[in-house]
């Protein structure tokens, strides 16, 4: 028992991989695949729930931490840890992983493969959002992409493969210029061990890297750190990957996709940019937060456009990670004060809570298209009354990712909001007229689906929302609820984390 | 040298010639008594007492580390002369293994007395210590070449092959005498080695020297097939039995290689020009006979060539004028012996059997005859310089003695010279393994002897080019004995 | 260690090569159980000095010295070290695999893997020389296994060209690091060809600068250096699958390493001296070997291409002379190896069974060969360097050696990375997934023993891509070994 306890986090990040190894061996029964892939994810939320209470959310720094040998010629090891930032985002994770398999029963071809894949996605993710090492990060990072590439290639609709070398290519230029800055970073320091980075290289003011001021230097890896996560968030004009990466993966990635990875990217800037870079993220704050704020607005006017309910989803994806940069920004303007404080507690916060709407969304917009094999929202309409349930969960959801008060969404967005305000006064004001719009999209979304004239075509043809479909959808509603009625079990866990780091 | 009494050294001195003199009389003699129907003992025979005659000098002759001159200087018996006998033994003994079974029209009598007289000859000439007997060496090897070379009579190639060989050799003969000539008015000497002394004392001027050494160069050049006195070994190669192209390649190449390396060590070692004209030629014979070679369709011409250019490497050696050098380009040349010899043994029984010595006619070949493919396979990579054939160390050594003397230049001009042949190598190999022909069923017919000759050149090739230290041992005595 | 055990790698191979020349022709599958036989042994046997070579002591182990020549101070003389062991284990592993998916070779199989075997003794022999001479000599005993099956059993479009083409190459190449090695050893006055006692011998400055670009090019014309380049993509598409694997996977490295041993080693301040020129045509090597691979309509030409890109990733680990750049190349030898292998053992299963490489004739073959689809695409995620492979472990460090030499080499050199997957995943996606062409309906699926060998080289790649503390640390006390010799850290 000790040994599980001691190596909780170890257990969590590769659980996933050996039920994945285990997997190629089970013999090729549909229901036994997915009854074990099912039952493999839920082993690592459940110990995510050990760590979570065991949690000493008083406990400066990191936690559960372990290190071993792994690379020691480049100075780099197996070093992992949680801290009140990336427990939030592991547990989401987890939390999804699940439900992305429950979602997944429906997948008739290649179970065994598609299984397999998405439990190495989930190390991949888990990996990232552990990893105290520069270098096992990045490992972490790529990792994901692979996995993530066939399941769009493979399962995905129509477009998939346009969709898939896009986003492979997408994010793996942008990790390209993370690559050359970790390697630099590594040159320089010594190291790639996070906490000593937080030390060493943050505070490398001084001197002259390779014939240039160092400042120029380190001001050329913050860009490249900025533009790998901005892709992945992603930020405008990073963000063109998405609609389609979304739109043409199957649902359960889909929701992984927004659910999670996209928090990658977010994460990437909380965990590696703040820490490593404080000053120039503060130099370039305004810029951050004009892109977010950009984002938020072009995400709801794009979103509004569309006639693709999966697309229309993916828009908002942009519009709701938008609140998160802003947050981060406006953190980096003004690190160390009240403000900041509340603005990263926003911003981790909106990345939680649109991790638990972007993937219901997402899953509800699956249900639909299981059932109707279309995703053009023009040719449904007053679908309400012949799937009165289903209706309900979808106007649930969407509230939540409309930031309705009484819902998560509304307690992140009105944080980021509120400490956004007094640094960036303009930007907020304009990131509040996206919000008018993301109002808008929505309820035309809701308006096209349930209400109106009734398609003819659909009655008698679209069965309710089933038992199974309502397991998936159910957690994250409750967790919506919870988090906007009382979100401080969370916040509780992030602030001490935000006060702490910065 | 004036104790003309008789010794005993005198008779060790010259024994391969006295065997080589027995066995001509013993095969004149079964040749006379059997007559013409027992034509394939009497090669037995004459292979028999080939070996006999190298064993004998094996054990017998073989030279103390302190030469000895006979004869009135006449002949001299040192390392060189001994290794080089022994080249000449071999090279003739596996000639006529190849001779035995194969073409009908030579193999007479007549044909094996004429190999072993000119083995004679060669004998002779790698021991001679004297202007005199070199020239008479030199002709005693040359005649009954010239008549094996035209041996099958009612072939027009081969007569021309004859008397072609004839009319070069007396030409350069000629030019080589009047080289002699010259030597002897300005000394007064016929010696060798006592003309070293006298040119040496400054009396002649330079210009002189070096137009005698021209002039005498001529000579060998023709016997070692240089450029520009290769122009008869194409023809004479195409044209003359395939086992007399073999033996001429080999044995006689050798032969005038040692006489062209103790006449310059002896007789020039600080007249540089002279040198310097060896390198030249060195350096035109590798270009001129690779890149004629490229052309080549028949394969006893693409050897002939070939064999130029293999002259070309040892005169690398030759030229670098140092112990290395000479060490390089007698090793160069065993090794050669072996191998090339194995490349004719193949060309005779292809041609034989097949009819032609076309490069096309050898299409399917590792098909028909996996073994002898692969004994192709050995000699011609070996020919091309390629481990762990003999041909590789050769070429090692010969570029490491140009390195070592510091003539890169030479070293490099040799080294592109050796990609230029592998290439041609190479397209015969592509023709024998990868192109296909009709009667591939049919296998080719070869007998035991040739089967000997053939395993003998192998085992040679691949001993020479793995365990070369001890032959690299004989080779550096040799060159250390002039 | 008194288990001459090198000896028994090295020629194992050539004894059972030898064997198989006087098996009676007709005897179809003696050679082939004799040759895998061999493959296995040497592969144990490989696997065996890999696990016994002791790290902590570092240095050269499993010394064998007999005198060859002692006049001219030539001995067999074999040992590794922490470079060479790795890279004798992938050679065994290579061999063995690649004898394993030959098996079906029908025409002349006696010659076909009697050629193959000698081939494995060449560079098992060069990676554990510790002697000059021998080193040559069996850098050059390649030559004729590798024109002879690339001629014979090879692409019938394209073998007399590549063949001829490779060797002159190649030959070129070798026989100016002939001139280069003689003048090692007698110009300069060493007189030996021991090269732990050239290791130790003062050359001038002068005599470094110049004499080492004909050993270093001349060797890595071998490797595939930028402009020498072009014999490679021709000669790997040309040769039957078990010479593309020897070849682009074992050959490539042996160029690489006589390069290594040769040039750097025993010329350290030459190699200083060389070093720009030598990063400079490495990062063309990466960047425009990728380019051209992404243009390439003929499946293997791809593969053919990437290895040129790869091998320019070794060079430039060398020619940064760093510790992290050398250790990289170290690894970025074997991962290189062992991953080219896989990708030519698969683009020769395909090509068996469709009888076409051209990528717009093929598509769907998941379906028909998944094992051979999964191995690839393994391959491929190698080859981009992707974390949790060999490619990454070996990458990175190179990348963190240029920044160190030249920051610009890391920054155009990484483009390299990107296009590779660029072309990897788009022939991934057109060869094995999408539509199945018709005309493949028949094809079927890989046999067991090409599962087997594919499976070996998939768990190398994955298990040193995970855990790379399997290897660095012994090419890590090799690359120590070097940089005491050519000074840096």
């Amino acid at each position: 028992m000790n040994f599980l306890m001691d190596h909780l986090l170890s257990w969590i990040l590769f659980i996933p991989t050996v039920a994945a190894l285990i997997l190629l061996l089970l013999p090729n029964r549909a229901n036994l695949l997915r009854w074990y892939a099912l039952l493999a994810s839920s082993i690592p939320f459940v110990l995510t729930l050990v760590v979570w209470f065991n949690f000493n959310n008083g406990q400066p720094g990191f936690q559960f931490e372990e290190q071993a040998v792994w690379y020691a010629a480049l100075n780099s090891s197996y070093h992992i840890g949680v801290d009140g930032i990336s427990l939030p985002m592991v547990l989401l994770t987890t939390l999804l992983m699940p439900l992305a398999m429950l979602a997944s029963f429906s997948v008739k071809e290649r179970i065994k493969t598609y299984m397999f894949l998405f439990l190495l996605l989930e190390t991949g993710m888990l990996g990232v959002f552990l990893a105290l090492d520069l270098l096992l990060f990045f490992v972490f990072w790529e990792i994901g992409l692979v996995p993530m590439y066939f399941l769009i290639a493979q399962w995905g609709s129509a477009n998939r493969n346009y969709a898939s070398l896009k986003f492979i290519l997408y994010t793996m230029g942008g990790s390209l210029g993370l690559l050359l800055a970790i390697q630099l970073i590594g040159v320089v320091s010594g190291t790639f061990d996070l906490p000593l980075l937080f030390d060493r290289w943050a505070n490398l003011t001084q001197g002259t890297l390779m014939g240039l001021p160092v400042t120029t230097v380190k001001a050329i890896a913050f860009w490249a750190f900025v533009i790998a996560f901005a892709i992945k968030v992603p930020v405008w004009p990073f963000h063109t990957w998405l609609p389609d990466a979304h739109t043409e993966a199957p649902t359960a990635g889909s929701m992984i996709l927004a659910g999670v990875l996209l928090k990658l990217g977010a994460y990437g800037f909380l965990r590696l940019v703040l820490p490593l870079y404080p000053l120039e993220a503060r130099t370039y704050a305004g810029w951050l937060a004009a892109l977010g704020a950009l984002a938020i607005i072009f995400g709801a006017l794009s979103a509004y456009g569309q006639t693709d309910f999966k697309r229309l989803v993916a828009y908002s994806s942009i519009n709701h990670m938008g609140f998160v940069v802003l947050g981060i920004a406006a953190a980096a303007w003004t690190i160390g004060t009240q403000d900041a404080a509340i603005a990263l507690n926003g911003a981790v916060l909106q990345m939680f809570n649109h991790g638990l709407s972007a993937a219901g969304m997402f899953f509800l917009v699956g249900v639909i298209y299981e059932r109707t094999h279309t995703r053009d929202l023009t040719k449904w309409g007053g679908l309400f009354p012949l799937v009165p349930v289903y209706g309900g969960v979808l106007i649930f959801t969407a509230m939540g990712s409309l930031g309705l008060p009484g819902l998560g969404g509304f307690v992140s967005e009105f944080m980021v909001v509120r400490g956004a305000w007094p640094v960036f006064t303009l930007a907020t004001a304009l990131s509040m007229i996206g919000l008018f719009f993301t109002g808008a999209y929505i309820l035309k979304a809701l308006m096209m689906v349930l209400h109106g004239p009734l398609n003819e075509e659909w009655r008698g043809h679209l069965p309710e929302i089933n038992a199974r479909e309502l397991l998936v959808i159910a957690p994250l509603m409750i967790l919506m609820l919870v988090i906007g009625l009382w979100p401080s079990w969370l916040l509780d866990m992030i602030n001490r984390a935000v006060v702490m780091l910065f | 040298m004036d104790t003309p009494a008789f010794h005993p050294a005198m008779i060790l001195a010259i024994l391969p010639e006295i065997g080589l003199i027995i066995l001509a009389g013993l095969v004149l003699l079964a040749d006379l008594l059997f007559h013409r129907k027992k034509d394939r003992d009497l090669g037995l025979l004459t292979f028999g007492g080939l070996l006999a005659v190298a064993g004998v000098t094996l054990v017998y002759s073989r030279p103390d580390m302190v030469p000895v001159t006979v004869f009135g200087g006449a002949l001299r018996q040192d390392w060189a002369t001994f290794v080089f006998r022994m080249i000449f033994l071999v090279g003739a003994a596996i000639s006529v293994l190849f001779t035995m079974d194969t073409d009908r029209r030579i193999r007479s009598g007549a044909f094996y007395l004429l190999v072993i007289i000119a083995t004679l000859g060669m004998s002779l000439m790698a021991a001679a210590a004297d202007l005199i007997t070199l020239y008479l060496a030199i002709e005693t090897t040359s005649i009954p070449l010239y008549v094996l070379s035209g041996s099958l009579v009612k072939d027009q190639k081969s007569t021309e092959a004859g008397v072609k060989y004839m009319l070069f050799g007396a030409f350069t003969s000629a030019i080589m005498l009047y080289g002699f000539s010259l030597l002897y008015g300005f000394t007064g000497t016929t010696n060798l080695y006592e003309l070293k002394g006298l040119l040496e004392s400054g009396q002649i001027s330079t210009v002189a020297l070096v137009a005698v050494a021209m002039l005498v160069l001529a000579g060998f050049g023709f016997k070692i097939s240089a450029v520009p006195f290769h122009f008869w070994a194409p023809d004479v190669y195409e044209g003359a039995p395939t086992p007399v192209a073999g033996y001429l390649s080999t044995a006689s190449k050798a032969a005038g290689f040692a006489v062209l390396l103790r006449f310059l060590n002896v007789v020039f070692p600080d007249l540089y020009p002279a040198w310097l004209l060896v390198a030249l030629l060195s350096v035109a014979t590798m270009i001129i006979g690779n890149v004629l070679a490229l052309t080549q369709k028949n394969i006893k011409r693409l050897l002939a060539y070939s064999s130029i250019a293999q002259a070309g490497y040892m005169l690398i050696g030759v030229a670098a004028a140092t112990e290395l050098g000479n060490t390089a380009a007698i090793f160069y040349l065993i090794s050669y012996l072996v191998t090339n010899l194995a490349a004719f043994g193949i060309i005779v029984v292809v041609g034989w059997s097949v009819g032609s010595d076309e490069i096309a006619a050898y299409a399917g070949l590792s098909r028909r005859s996996p073994g002898l493919a692969l004994a192709l396979l050995v000699a011609l990579l070996s020919l091309g310089g390629v481990p762990p054939f003999a041909g590789f160390i050769g070429k090692l050594f010969v570029f490491a003695a140009a390195v070592q003397a510091d003539m890169i230049w030479l070293a490099i001009i040799g080294i592109i010279n050796s990609v230029v042949a592998l290439y041609y190598y190479l397209v015969v190999l592509k023709v024998v393994w990868l192109n296909r022909s009709d009667d591939e069923e049919v296998k080719l017919p070869v007998t035991r002897p040739w089967r000997l000759a053939v395993v003998v050149c192998v085992a040679g090739m691949l001993l020479l080019g793995t365990i070369f230290a001890p032959w690299y041992q004989w080779a550096l005595q040799a060159a250390t004995a002039f | 260690m008194n288990f001459p055990i090198l000896t028994l790698t090295i020629f194992i191979p050539l004894v059972a090569g030898l064997l198989i020349l006087f098996y009676p022709a007709e005897k179809k599958t003696w050679p082939r159980i004799t040759a895998l036989a061999a493959a296995v042994i040497t592969f144990l046997l490989t696997i065996l000095v890999y696990a016994r070579y002791d790290v902590a002591a570092g240095g050269y182990q499993f010394i064998e010295q007999i005198p060859w020549m002692p006049f001219w101070d030539i001995s067999y003389h074999v040992g590794v070290d922490g470079i060479s062991t790795p890279l004798l284990l992938m050679a065994g592993v290579v061999l063995f695999c690649g004898t394993a998916v030959s098996w079906n070779v029908e025409d002349r199989p006696r010659e076909f893997f009697s050629f193959l075997m000698f081939l494995g003794t060449s560079v098992l022999g060069v990676f554990a020389s510790l002697d000059l001479f021998q080193l040559f000599f069996f850098f050059e005993l390649a030559i004729f296994p590798k024109y002879l099956m690339i001629v014979i059993w090879g692409y019938p479009k394209t073998r007399e060209y590549g063949s001829m083409k490779l060797t002159l190459y190649l030959f070129v190449g070798s026989v100016f690091a002939l001139v280069g090695v003689l003048a090692l050893v007698f110009l300069s006055g060493a007189n030996t060809f021991d090269l732990l006692k050239l290791e130790q011998f003062d050359f001038t400055t002068a005599f470094q600068q110049t004499w080492f670009p004909f050993v270093f090019f001349g060797f890595a014309v071998l490797a595939a250096i930028f402009p020498a380049h072009s014999w490679a993509p021709d000669g790997h598409v040309a040769a039957p699958t078990a010479v593309s694997m020897m070849l682009a996977g074992v050959e490539m490295k042996v160029g690489a390493f006589a390069a290594l041993r040769v040039g750097i080693m025993l010329l350290p301040e030459g190699a200083h001296f060389w070093a720009p020129l030598v990063l400079v045509l490495a990062t063309i090597n990466v960047v425009y070997g990728a380019l051209i691979a992404l243009v390439q309509t003929d499946f293997k030409y791809v593969i053919g291409f990437s290895s040129v890109s790869h091998m320019g990733l070794v060079m430039i680990g060398f020619a940064t002379l760093s510790k992290e750049g050398l250790l990289g190349s170290g690894l970025q030898m074997f991962s290189h190896g062992i991953m080219t292998a896989l990708f030519f053992s698969v683009v020769g299963m395909v090509y068996d069974r469709a009888h076409t490489r051209d990528i717009a004739r093929l598509g769907g073959l998941f379906q028909k060969m998944p094992a051979a689809a999964v191995a690839f695409i393994v391959a491929g995620l190698v080859s981009m360097g992707m974390p949790g492979f060999s490619g990454f472990i070996a990458e990175f460090p190179i990348f963190m050696g240029a920044w160190k030499a030249a920051p610009i080499v890391a920054i155009i050199a990484v483009l390299g990375v990107i296009i590779t997957a660029g072309y990897i995943l788009l022939v991934v996606r057109r060869v094995f997934f999408g539509e199945l062409n018709p005309d493949l309906a028949h094809v079927g699926d890989v046999s067991l023993l090409d599962k087997v060998s594919m499976a070996v080289l998939v768990v190398m790649m994955i298990a040193l891509g995970v855990f790379p503390s399997l290897m660095y640390p012994m090419v890590q006390s090799g690359v120590n070994y070097i940089l005491a010799l050519v000074g840096g850290a």
